[in-house]
């Protein structure tokens, strides 16, 4: 479209009434102040993707606003900031992921793996104590802790002691689920006295169901004891407990050497070192002579960068290799199969409901749309149920006339046809849509030539409508063909992936015989069991897809141009 | 129109008449079973019935309304007298499905009109190139960036709890990445509208807001209508983000949670048929009631891209 007359009043209308321009500065100064205090609070957590993602949206927000070049931009921010956030972003990050070894076991930050370590703790050898409650008057409670009597040289236990806390308020199980008196809980030190041991002969003991219902309110609290801190160890001891790990940045080693390692840290519990390893993302017990992480791998593990690990799992390693080639041929052919049997099944239809001899065509035509109107999410799984193989209607119907009831759901070449079939019910009438709509385009004295030169109906097709159609029609057949290539919806509910592979076949993660690319990502991705929740993998295989569908689209793209060329 | 007619006309009327019936048959066949298992008693395992032809045509005695009452929100009691609750609440994922599409829509919209106004009307630099990149960037599938979609809701959480996990608006905030084809859509209806009425409204003074939204917004409503009972039903039964987003059984929308229907420990056959005809009902009507709009919509955006 030609410019417009008041296009170039439009870039100086920066301004508008004054009480517009204070709103505008208002809200913007909310933005960048709120944009500020979130982007640093990502920086400081290490979340940089994050951060460098609000930056852009937020910066090319107020750049918009008050530029005033930028006029158009003002028109098409939100949705492109709606693109680059929740499609653009999500790809440069899957890509990212993928290069880490991301997973279940390897969930956190290297700095979230240390405090865990550091928050760890070990019993004090002796520092355990019984502890009974006692309720009071008021709903309040006492707890009355004994040591532990150990045998002494001379043969005889050692002495007794008997601890007691004055008269406290105890939170039950209810009162523990309000973030409030949880966090109240957490901070509550309760300091014990030493009193007589007789201290409990007239009291009743509260018993297991005292401790059962002041569970969680008693693993959240702190015992003093002089000055020994004890902590809830079992359902009837207190411990004193110490931190397992501390920090030590450095050691001189066995070769003289210094080494230096911030995030190294020292087990109280037997002198030994531990530092990170940055090859595979666990801290490991050090080599006294080289540094070297040597041992064995400590959980949780941290998530560091890994190259291309992933990708070389991908084409070398059998395990991954053998599910991702035998899924990849049949997504492949998934894909194409499901193209020619909707585009067959669709155009014959369009040719036929848009023949003028036929009566009633416009029932027909609306019938035939109908799969097309049902929300596909509600037909997947009404087949899914007919298909059922023990009381499906389907099986029942075959069963009746033929003795035959296939095992759809547990035999890989039934389930890959019964796929087909649905997927050819629910796709051809996209297909027919568009025929009917380029049929019209074709010019009616073709076909009267060709009957003046006695060609039959058959002929007509193949030799008219079925060339002309074919060229406006490329780029949305390998549009199609991409959307079937990634038709996760119809696997998931459908058979979700299954029947899945035998192990004996080399296969250790969960993976199908009906799985496409896009639903073994997922299965990686969010199932668990073996080889599950393996985030970096997962992205690593999306990553080889959206190469593929990049190629495949700006193919496309080419194609259409062409088209519109001509 | 044809001169020459052939004589075997008749006989090729008559077997397209009969193909296209037996094509019919198979088309309708789930559809007819879905209705009718709906209104038969009994689940899966617990109706064997003998009878090929109750199939098809259930007796009198076996038609019950148990499984609506339950698709409903009621509970029944059945000969034994034991009572039988709402296996899903069904009308809370219906009303879910329904806000959610109700705003995504409304935004996309939104958004995607004004997106498209720029794109048709006015010039800047790297206009083509920024439609283009917007048309391939619309062929990733998000299921492939899951993990990372999560990830973002994690994050933003933190910071905006009402638009983090589980929540609708954060559902609601993710569909708005997908609007490319929205965009292509309005944007081959704009042009098909004169500039000349815009001009007009400019040499009198208007600015590019005034005309957009007086002159050219009014003229736009028929394609507006269809773009967004369009996203209404892409969003409604979108399946992989909002199965990721949402985690509590009571936030989950229609067609995530009418899997648990069928998942591999529940068989609720019937339970599921009378759910799914009363919340798939509605939405197949509109759509065919709006067809002829509608394939208009899809097409011009198609072949357009």
């Amino acid at each position: 479209m030609d410019s417009f007359a008041f296009e170039k009043r439009g870039k100086t209308s920066g301004g508008g009434a004054p009480g517009l321009m204070i709103l505008k500065g208002l809200l913007s100064a909310i933005v960048l102040l709120f944009g500020v205090f979130m982007i640093s609070s990502m920086f400081t957590h290490g979340q940089y993707a994050f951060a460098i993602l609000f930056t852009i949206v937020i910066a090319g927000g107020l750049l918009v606003t008050w530029m005033k070049g930028m006029y158009p931009h003002r028109y098409i921010f939100p949705s492109i900031a709606g693109m680059v956030v929740f499609i653009i972003f999500p790809l440069v990050y899957t890509v990212y992921i993928a290069f880490t070894n991301y997973s279940a076991k390897n969930l956190f930050t290297l700095e979230r793996a240390e405090n865990y370590f550091l928050s760890q703790t070990y019993r004090i050898e002796g520092g355990d104590y019984q502890f009974k409650l006692y309720a009071k008057e008021g709903n309040k409670y006492v707890i009355v802790l004994n040591n532990q009597p150990t045998m002494l040289a001379d043969g005889n236990p050692s002495e007794v002691r008997t601890y007691a806390s004055p008269e406290t308020v105890f939170f039950d199980k209810d009162q523990m689920e309000k973030p409030s008196n949880k966090t109240t809980a957490s901070k509550t030190v309760i300091h014990v006295t030493k009193v007589d041991n007789s201290y409990t002969q007239d009291m009743e003991d509260c018993g297991i169901k005292c401790k059962a219902a002041f569970r969680d309110y008693l693993k959240s609290i702190k015992i003093k004891i002089d000055a020994q801190e004890l902590t809830y160890t079992g359902l009837n001891t207190f411990s004193a407990v110490k931190n397992r790990f501390v920090r030590q940045d450095q050691v001189v080693l066995g070769n003289q050497e210094t080494l230096q390692n911030s995030h190294m840290l020292k087990d109280v519990s037997d002198d030994s070192l531990i530092i990170p390893d940055m090859n595979d993302g666990y801290y490991k017990t050090i080599d006294t002579q080289t540094g070297e992480p040597v041992g064995e791998r400590m959980a949780p593990g941290f998530r560091v960068y890994i190259g291309f690990e992933h990708f070389k799992r991908i084409f070398n390693d059998p395990s991954i290799s053998t599910p991702f080639v035998k899924i990849f041929i049949w997504t492949v052919c998934f894909a194409a199969l499901t193209v020619f049997i909707t585009l067959a099944i669709g155009m014959v239809l369009a040719c036929l409901v848009q023949w003028e001899f036929l009566k009633g065509r416009g029932i027909y035509r609306l019938i035939l749309i109908l799969p097309y109107a049902v929300p596909s999410f509600i037909s997947i799984l009404v087949f899914k149920g007919l298909f059922n193989e023990n009381f499906g209607e389907i099986n029942r119907i075959l069963d009746f006339f033929l003795g035959w009831r296939p095992e759809w759901y547990n035999e890989a070449g039934y389930a890959r046809a019964m796929i087909l079939l649905v997927n050819a019910w629910l796709g051809y009438p996209y297909m027919m849509i568009l025929c009917m709509g380029l049929l019209k385009s074709i010019p009616d004295d073709l076909y009267e030539a060709s009957a003046m030169d006695g060609s039959g109906p058959v002929q007509n097709f193949m030799n008219i409508t079925l060339p002309l159609l074919m060229k406006p029609l490329t780029p949305l057949l390998i549009a199609s063909f991409a959307f079937n290539f990634n038709n996760f919806v119809l696997i998931m509910l459908l058979t979700n992936g299954g029947p899945d592979f035998l192990p004996e076949d080399g296969v250790v993660t969960t993976a199908g015989s009906t799985d496409l690319l896009v639903s073994y990502t997922y299965r990686l991705a969010f199932e668990g069991g073996a080889g599950g929740n393996d985030y970096g993998l997962a992205s690593a295989i999306a990553t080889t897809i959206f190469i593929l569908v990049g190629a495949l689209s700006i193919v496309n793209l080419k194609i259409s141009k062409m088209g519109a060329k001509d | 129109m044809a001169i020459v007619q052939p004589k075997s006309i008749k006989y090729r009327i008559l077997a397209t008449h009969i193909v296209m019936c037996l094509f019919l048959l198979a088309v309708l066949f789930p559809l007819y079973m879905v209705v009718m298992i709906s209104f038969r008693e009994g689940n899966f395992a617990t109706n064997v019935s003998d009878s090929f032809y109750d199939l098809f045509l259930p007796r009198m005695d076996s038609l019950t309304l148990d499984h609506w009452k339950l698709a409903l929100g009621m509970s029944y009691v059945d000969e034994a007298g034991v009572e039988h609750l709402p296996p899903f609440p069904v009308l809370k994922w219906l009303w879910n499905s329904i806000i959610i599409s109700f705003f995504t829509s409304a935004f996309i919209v939104l958004l995607s009109t004004t997106s498209a106004y720029a794109f048709a009307r006015l010039n800047f630099k790297g206009k083509n190139a920024l439609l283009n990149c917007m048309l391939i960037f619309q062929m990733f599938p998000s299921v492939l960036a899951l993990v990372a979609i999560y990830a973002l809701f994690d994050n933003i959480g933190e910071y905006i709890p009402f638009i983090g996990l589980d929540t609708r608006a954060g559902l609601i905030l993710s569909y708005m990445g997908g609007i490319a084809l929205h965009i292509w859509t309005i944007k081959g209806y704009f042009e098909t509208i004169d500039a000349s009425l815009e001009e007009a409204a400019a040499i009198d003074g208007a600015t590019p807001w005034q005309a957009f939204r007086l002159v050219l917004l009014p003229l736009s409503v028929p394609i507006l209508a269809v773009v967004f009972i369009l996203a209404f039903i892409g969003t409604i039964t979108e399946v992989p983000v909002a199965s990721i987003l949402l985690n509590d059984v009571d936030n989950y929308t229609l067609a995530v949670g009418s899997q648990q229907y069928l998942a591999s420990q529940n068989k609720l056959w019937g339970d599921f048929a009378a759910a799914a005809v009363m919340s798939g009902l509605p939405i197949t009507v509109v759509f065919m009631l709006a067809q002829r709009w509608l394939v208009g919509g899809l097409t011009a955006g198609g072949v357009k891209g």
